[in-house]
């Protein structure tokens, strides 16, 4: 098994340390290899930001995604430039909301959390990427529910643990209503 | 002011900056001066914050000239010491990584290679300093350059660097890239007992006898400042008592010649290197760092489809381990060799490959090599 996922939006959403939590809950508190890879340009906020993880059973040899089984997506910007790169067969995750128009692409799910609106619900709409991550272990069942709990819990900052732990639980249940149509 | 563990014995999700850090503090370092640059920004974010914790000091320094600079007094005072940067400070490091070879200072240089010349693509990844790594300084010298491929290595090998750099007192790079080090990935850090530490030899002659260059086995033992001995050193040509000697052909021979040799008639005992599936292979794919890690998926899938291919992957960057290519091209049909840069490792390996066609895989940019682009490459000269 290589189950290949892109996060993708812009500097700022949280994209990279979703990536890194998702990968940490497999590897660390799942037992599987995973690995996360990035990448950005100089501005810290604004530009286009993607990051990428690979889970597998077996040791990881090419860290990098080539054609995502998953598609995180939270920029008009990143689901032009990736939408199409997704494997047939695959699921995109979209924030509808930030993402006005969609294309038709065959062969492909497309989920639509508004986790950008449902975060600044929470009061906080720095955690949408958290909502995001919710839905995302809700639809695709990749990694554990509670290993990714206890990764957020680990990797968010100081204080902030219950609002985080509240805003994957909203995500989460949004995702499960979803699935289950 | 110490107290903090120096090794976080365990297993981590660590990016390989950090991964590096922690490398560097439990190898013993105990000196840091930087300054930040992407993507090397992350080892001196994270040194600064635990440098202090276990008793050790970090410095921002106002550029890398000084940097460096810091470091090789800080290694003189006794002290483990390292500093971390990219491309462009780098640059500005040669003059005093030449320093460093001449006074035989031990430490480690740390060059996240981002994409260059100039500031080129701070943020993307590039294997475009291998070359400066061994030429960058002026003169004849030797260094050691080390490429990590995951971030275990990043950690490995750092301590690697650190124990290199202070059995040969030589300046020891870790040439590492953008991806190996932003990457994160699971490292396990070993118990303080099983990590093997390498400590600069001291004088066993009275301090009124010492001669700070007088060679035993070409490293000279070192004394450091504040110890109790005369000591004089300079980057001017000099004896063994550390006096300069600017106009002494002898000298010059003597002492240049022996910093080549200390690092040239050890390089068997210095260089590692991976080596996998080479055994009977007829396609070989020599790639270091994170090219390696796709070079490997695309042998794997040449062997899949019946092509003889196999991976030999240089850790240790220099000395070149010309040795191993020479012997895995004498069964070989080509050595295909992709790098993130237009040309440069490959040079090396034309020399050592004595006939044996080589070709080259450049490319720059976002992107390293995907395996399914080697495993093409592979496929083409496999037939």
């Amino acid at each position: 098994m290589r189950v290949e996922i892109r996060f993708a939006g812009f500097g700022g959403q949280g994209i990279i340390k979703s990536g890194i939590m998702v990968a940490a809950a497999a590897c660390i508190y799942g037992g599987k290899h995973a690995v996360q890879t990035q990448s950005y340009g100089p501005e810290s906020r604004g530009g286009a930001c993607r990051s990428e993880v690979v889970i597998a059973d077996d040791e990881i040899d090419f860290p990098k995604v080539t054609e995502p089984d998953i598609l995180v997506v939270m920029s008009q910007h990143a689901y032009n430039e990736y939408a199409e790169t997704v494997k047939k067969e695959g699921t995109i995750i979209l924030d509808p909301d930030m993402i006005p128009n969609e294309k038709e692409i065959e062969g492909v799910k497309v989920f639509r959390v508004p986790a950008t609106k449902m975060a600044e619900e929470l009061g906080r709409r720095i955690v949408a990427n958290v909502v995001m991550l919710g839905a995302f272990t809700a639809i695709t069942g990749i990694v554990d529910k509670e290993a990714l709990k206890k990764s957020i819990k680990a990797n968010v900052p100081k204080g902030t643990e219950e609002l985080n732990l509240k805003a994957f639980e909203i995500g989460y249940e949004f995702g499960r209503k979803v699935v289950e149509g | 002011m110490a107290g903090e563990k120096t090794v976080l014995t365990g297993v981590h999700f660590m990016s390989g900056d950090i991964a590096c850090a922690e490398g560097a503090i439990a190898a013993g370092c105990r000196f840091f001066a930087g300054y930040p640059i992407t993507p090397a920004t992350e080892i001196a974010e994270h040194i600064a914050v635990r440098m202090p914790k276990v008793g050790g000091i970090y410095i921002q320094m106002e550029d890398e000239i000084a940097s460096i600079a810091a470091v090789i007094g800080a290694s003189y005072a006794g002290l483990k010491a390292m500093t971390a940067t990219s491309g462009p400070g780098f640059s500005l490091m040669q003059e005093n990584i030449g320093l460093a070879a001449m006074t035989e200072a031990p430490c480690v240089i740390v060059d996240v290679m981002r994409g260059g010349p100039s500031t080129g693509q701070p943020t993307l990844p590039g294997q475009q300093d291998v070359m400066q790594a061994k030429w960058g300084s002026h003169g004849d010298y030797e260094i050691i350059a080390l490429a990590p491929s995951s971030v275990q290595e990043m950690f490995d090998l750092t301590i690697n660097a650190f124990n290199l750099a202070e059995a040969y007192r030589v300046p020891t790079l870790v040439m590492a890239d953008e991806v190996v080090a932003h990457m994160w990935e699971r490292v396990t850090i070993p118990s303080a007992e099983e990590i093997k530490i390498v400590n600069r030899k001291k004088p066993s002659t009275p301090s009124d006898k010492y001669m700070p260059f007088m060679p035993d086995d070409l490293v000279p033992p070192m004394a450091c400042f504040g110890e109790g001995f005369r000591f004089h050193a300079t980057g001017l040509t000099h004896d063994e008592y550390g006096y300069p000697r600017t106009q002494s052909s002898e000298t010059q021979m003597k002492l240049v010649q022996r910093l080549c040799d200390k690092i040239r008639k050890n390089a068997d005992k210095i260089i590692r290197v991976e080596e996998q599936m080479l055994d009977d292979a007829e396609i070989v794919v020599f790639a270091y760092g994170i090219v390696a890690r796709a070079a490997l998926s695309s042998v794997r899938k040449a062997r899949q489809q019946g092509i003889k291919a196999g991976l030999l992957r240089p850790i240790t960057l220099w000395p070149f381990p010309e040795k191993h290519v020479a012997k895995a091209a004498e069964k070989a049909k080509a050595i295909i060799v992709p790098e993130m840069n237009c040309g440069q490792m490959v040079r090396e390996v034309e020399r050592a490959a004595k006939g044996t066609p080589v070709f080259h895989m450049p490319k720059l940019g976002e992107e390293p090599h995907t395996p399914m682009e080697i495993l093409e490459f592979i496929r083409r000269y496999g037939r």
